[in-house]
């Protein structure tokens, strides 16, 4: 049976499933029932410095829905801790004190001022907390004031902050990184060279889920207004496995362990976190929509799976498709599949036929009895059909063999890998050595 | 069970005042909002979709619901509406478990069809419910145009005919506009007096005068309708009833149609007499909107008997299992023989290659009450000398009949299905072609 205990930079718990900085790791009350349900650790809603910030009172999330409402992503204008600090503290100390071999990372907004990070971290490390998460994340509300995404966004501030953490406190420093950038690797960069131990990402996605089109109104609205809030859930997962598998294969980040964070909702998805390099993962909108038993589901699915891979620990496969995360032109070109469909699964909907008939390479044929047969001469794999089909296993993309014919190209397929690197297409093409 | 639905004999009045209307309350409640949404998350808006195939009025189903899905129940209905009129009512009363719903491609995955029928009843439902009516007719064209029966196929050639600017005048026998509508489904299946409501609906679009309790044949001859209009559209379904020659039991003998129609028009179903054992003969849809009707009026044992093999039977499974969950035992492969004291005798069948043969062996039923549902028959008007087809007006596939000017579709023409929507189909694609005709 597989060992999912985890040590991130120190940190123990019984599992690599922690409950992110949220709502619900907003109080003692939440976070016993987490921990009751199984959960490994908490992040602890972000704390900030007394007088403690206000919420709205409407509405503070919107939402994304697919088939049948199930939620494919949140956004909020929620912000940090609206609790006074003194509270919070006490809180964290008495549930750590009655877990403690569950993970207890608190998350910490103050000022840019270095005494503000000096002073809530001594308040901190009274709690017995095992470590703190920096939040330079949040896109929307404390930005405004100078904090969250604004420092997130500025590597400087990132690695400032950070190196007054570290040489304040004993514990673990983590820091929280925003996505609303345009490379992830310079705010990565920034917390290792500020000395942090690790970052977690991805923070949410700035956005406005919907407009109420009679109010003519941001969602949530508030009095008629709105305002953009963060995106979360299964709809960002790309997103965050994107930056994770950026920080995780790059030469100046590939040592810093990673929390990875963003969407994810089954045992599955930390997997592929943990295949990327992340050494735990961090769940929100899953608990917000499913509540805390979900983590009964993650740990025995990644249980079972580990078992069957025959992985005694996640460390055995941590990391293991970075490698496999590479640039466009090292692709080979020289990998020829083909869709093929499986008569026996197909339930004849045609969806594959619209998808390449009307928007790809008219690679699908369709017979007066609703047969759908790929038209090989044509395909040029791109997938689609396999994506849009309703029935899992019904489309699969089959590898030619090197000497096989390729239809549609008229070339035979090569053994050898060729990439664009030394494609005679290319103006900078390299010769092979 | 009371005593008065033990006591033997065709008596009224044998259920309490609440039992009646519970029995004849909606047997299939319509969608509430939300099971729409549920409902139209199913559908995978398939290419060339089978559904519409399998729909006589080819209803573009993944539109309709793609609309629901989006939140225009009203854009849906109008969607539907387009193709077929009666859109409503046909969501109502269409075996769309042998339709739409039998080629859905989740019926093939899953055995759980899309639930069309269901979800078309709730975007029409949506819609008339606001009285809107979403067609606007064209100028006046000057035409004029009769329409013989105020049935599905008469008031769908009707709408599009005025839809097209023509006037249209609808005649039918009887004393309410509807056919098999308004008197030969069953009641549970059209509550709240829709058929009437959906003609009040339909007639929105103006131009349309109907004139009922006059006959083609009776009141008026076919000549006289084709000097005074440019074109005739017939459609006055079947009038004749197959006729069972039952021995014995002729007192006890009735027909499955008329009693549907009685049912129909009655406002107080406690005064409406049905027999405590009923047994009706047939196979059909008539056949089980007559069973189960008997059994919802307090009959205490109904028996379907068929002459042929449970697959043969012409009512869907959907309709069967539905008699069969109603109550009501159904005995195949047996043939009525003669009345019997109290009671009808009958033969067991075999189908061979050479036909259907009695076995020589016999069992009785107990019976005060005996609906036969054995099919309707055209009924030639006197004088009207139309060429026939297998029993039916020979047409052509935009429904022309053998003389000029007459269109004919629905249940007496030759062609498709004789069910509602069959017929509607055939009203609007026959008034496209007297507007063409028209036109020329």
């Amino acid at each position: 049976m597989a060992d999912l205990r985890n040590d991130f930079v120190g940190i123990k718990s019984p599992n690599p499933f922690w409950l992110a900085s949220a709502p619900p790791t907003d109080k003692e009350y939440n976070v016993r029932r987490a921990f009751e349900a199984g959960w490994g650790g908490v992040v602890w809603k972000t704390l900030g410095l007394d007088p403690h910030i206000v919420n709205v009172n409407g509405p503070r999330y919107g939402v994304i829905h697919g088939a049948d409402r199930r939620v494919l992503g949140i956004n909020n204008i929620e912000l940090i801790t609206d609790r006074p600090l003194e509270t919070n503290l006490r809180e964290i100390k008495a549930v750590k004190r009655d877990w403690p071999d569950r993970a207890m990372v608190v998350s910490l907004m103050v000022p840019c001022e270095e005494v503000c990070w000096t002073d809530i971290l001594r308040d901190v490390e009274e709690t017995g907390a095992d470590g703190v998460e920096l939040n330079f994340g949040c896109p929307h509300g404390m930005s405004e004031r100078g904090m969250g995404a604004a420092v997130g966004q500025v590597p400087e501030y990132i690695e400032m902050v950070a190196r007054w953490c570290k040489a304040a406190t004993r514990m673990p420093v983590i820091v929280k990184l925003t996505p609303n950038i345009t490379d992830i690797r310079y705010p990565a960069r920034a917390a290792l060279a500020g000395g942090a131990d690790a970052v977690s990402l991805i923070n949410t996605v700035s956005s406005i889920t919907s407009v109420n089109l009679d109010l003519m109104a941001p969602e949530p609205t508030i009095d008629g207004k709105g305002s953009h809030g963060g995106y979360c859930g299964p709809a960002v997962k790309p997103i965050a496995l994107n930056m994770v598998a950026e920080i995780a294969r790059d030469a100046q980040t590939r040592t810093i362990p990673i929390s990875g964070i963003g969407g994810v909702t089954t045992w599955r998805d930390a997997a592929e976190f943990i295949a990327l390099g992340a050494g735990n993962v961090q769940v929100c909108t899953a608990a917000m929509t499913y509540g805390f038993k979900i983590v009964q589901e993650m740990i025995a699915g990644l249980s079972d799976w580990m078992d069957e891979k025959g992985y005694a620990t996640t460390e055995d496969f941590k990391g293991m498709a970075v490698p496999n995360v590479t640039d466009w032109q090292y692709l080979n070109l020289n990998y020829v599949t083909k869709a093929r469909i499986d008569q026996d699964k197909c339930i004849q909907c045609g969806r594959c036929y619209a998808a390449c008939e009307d928007t790809s390479h008219q690679a699908i044929s369709m017979s007066a009895d609703r047969k759908f047969d790929v038209i090989d001469a044509e395909c040029v794999a791109c997938n689609l059909c396999v994506n849009v089909c309703p029935v899992d296993g019904c489309i699969t993309m089959e590898e030619l063999a090197p000497g096989a014919l390729d239809e549609r190209t008229g070339r035979v397929v090569e053994a050898a890998h060729g990439d664009w690197t030394g494609h005679p297409n290319n103006p900078g093409a390299v010769a092979a050595e | 069970m009371g005593a008065t639905q033990r006591q033997d004999g065709i008596v009224a009045g044998r259920l309490s005042p609440e039992a009646y209307v519970e029995n004849f309350t909606d047997a299939y409640p319509p969608l509430d909002p939300h099971e729409a949404l549920v409902a139209a998350d199913r559908c995978y808006f398939c290419h060339d979709a089978p559904c519409i195939a399998a729909c006589p009025t080819e209803i573009d189903i993944p539109l309709f619901i793609r609309q629901i899905q989006a939140g225009s129940p009203k854009g849906a209905a109008k969607t539907i509406l387009n193709q077929n009129i009666l859109g409503g009512m046909c969501a109502r009363v269409c075996p769309t478990e042998t339709l739409c719903e039998e080629a859905c491609v989740r019926e093939l995955a899953e055995g759980k069809p899309v639930q069309i029928g269901a979800l078309q009843r709730f975007a029409t439902d949506t819609l008339m419910a606001t009285g809107e009516h979403p067609f606007t007719r064209a100028d006046p064209t000057g035409k004029i145009v009769a329409v013989i029966g105020a049935g599905p196929a008469g008031l769908a050639c009707a709408h599009r005919l005025a839809l097209h600017g023509h006037k249209v005048v609808v005649v039918d026998g009887r004393a309410k506009p509807g056919g098999l509508n308004e008197y030969g489904i069953a009641s549970y299946k059209t509550v709240d007096n829709f058929a009437q409501a959906e003609i009040d609906w339909l007639m929105k679009i103006g131009g349309i005068r109907i004139e009922t309790g006059a006959m083609l044949g009776r009141d008026f001859t076919l000549d006289e309708l084709r000097h005074d209009y440019d074109a005739v559209f017939l459609g006055m379904g079947l009038s004749g009833v197959n006729a069972l020659m039952l021995d014995g039991a002729e007192d006890r003998l009735g027909n499955a149609v008329d009693f549907i129609a009685t049912l129909r028009q009655s406002d107080d179903l406690s005064r409406l007499p049905i027999g405590r054992r009923v047994v009706v003969i047939g196979g059909g849809m008539t056949a089980v909107d007559a069973a189960v009707q008997s059994k919802l009026l307090g009959a205490q044992d109904v028996t379907i008997v068929y002459r042929r093999s449970q697959e043969r039977m012409g009512a869907s499974r959907h309709e069967q299992d539905h008699a069969t969950a109603s109550g009501v035992r159904l005995v195949c492969n047996a043939m009525p023989v003669r009345g019997v004291e109290g009671g009808v005798e009958f033969e067991y069948t075999q189908e061979t290659p050479d036909g259907l043969h009695g076995t020589g062996e016999t069992f009785t039923l107990a019976a005060d009450q005996v609906l036969r549902a054995i099919g309707q028959t055209y009924g030639e008007a006197p004088g009207a000398v139309l060429d026939l087809e297998r029993g039916k007006i020979r047409v052509d596939t935009e429904g022309r009949t053998s003389i000029a000017s007459v269109w004919a579709g629905g249940d007496c023409a030759a062609g498709g299905e004789d069910l509602t929507v069959t017929a509607v189909a055939e009203g609007r694609d026959a008034a496209e072609s007297i507007h063409r005709a028209l036109s020329a």
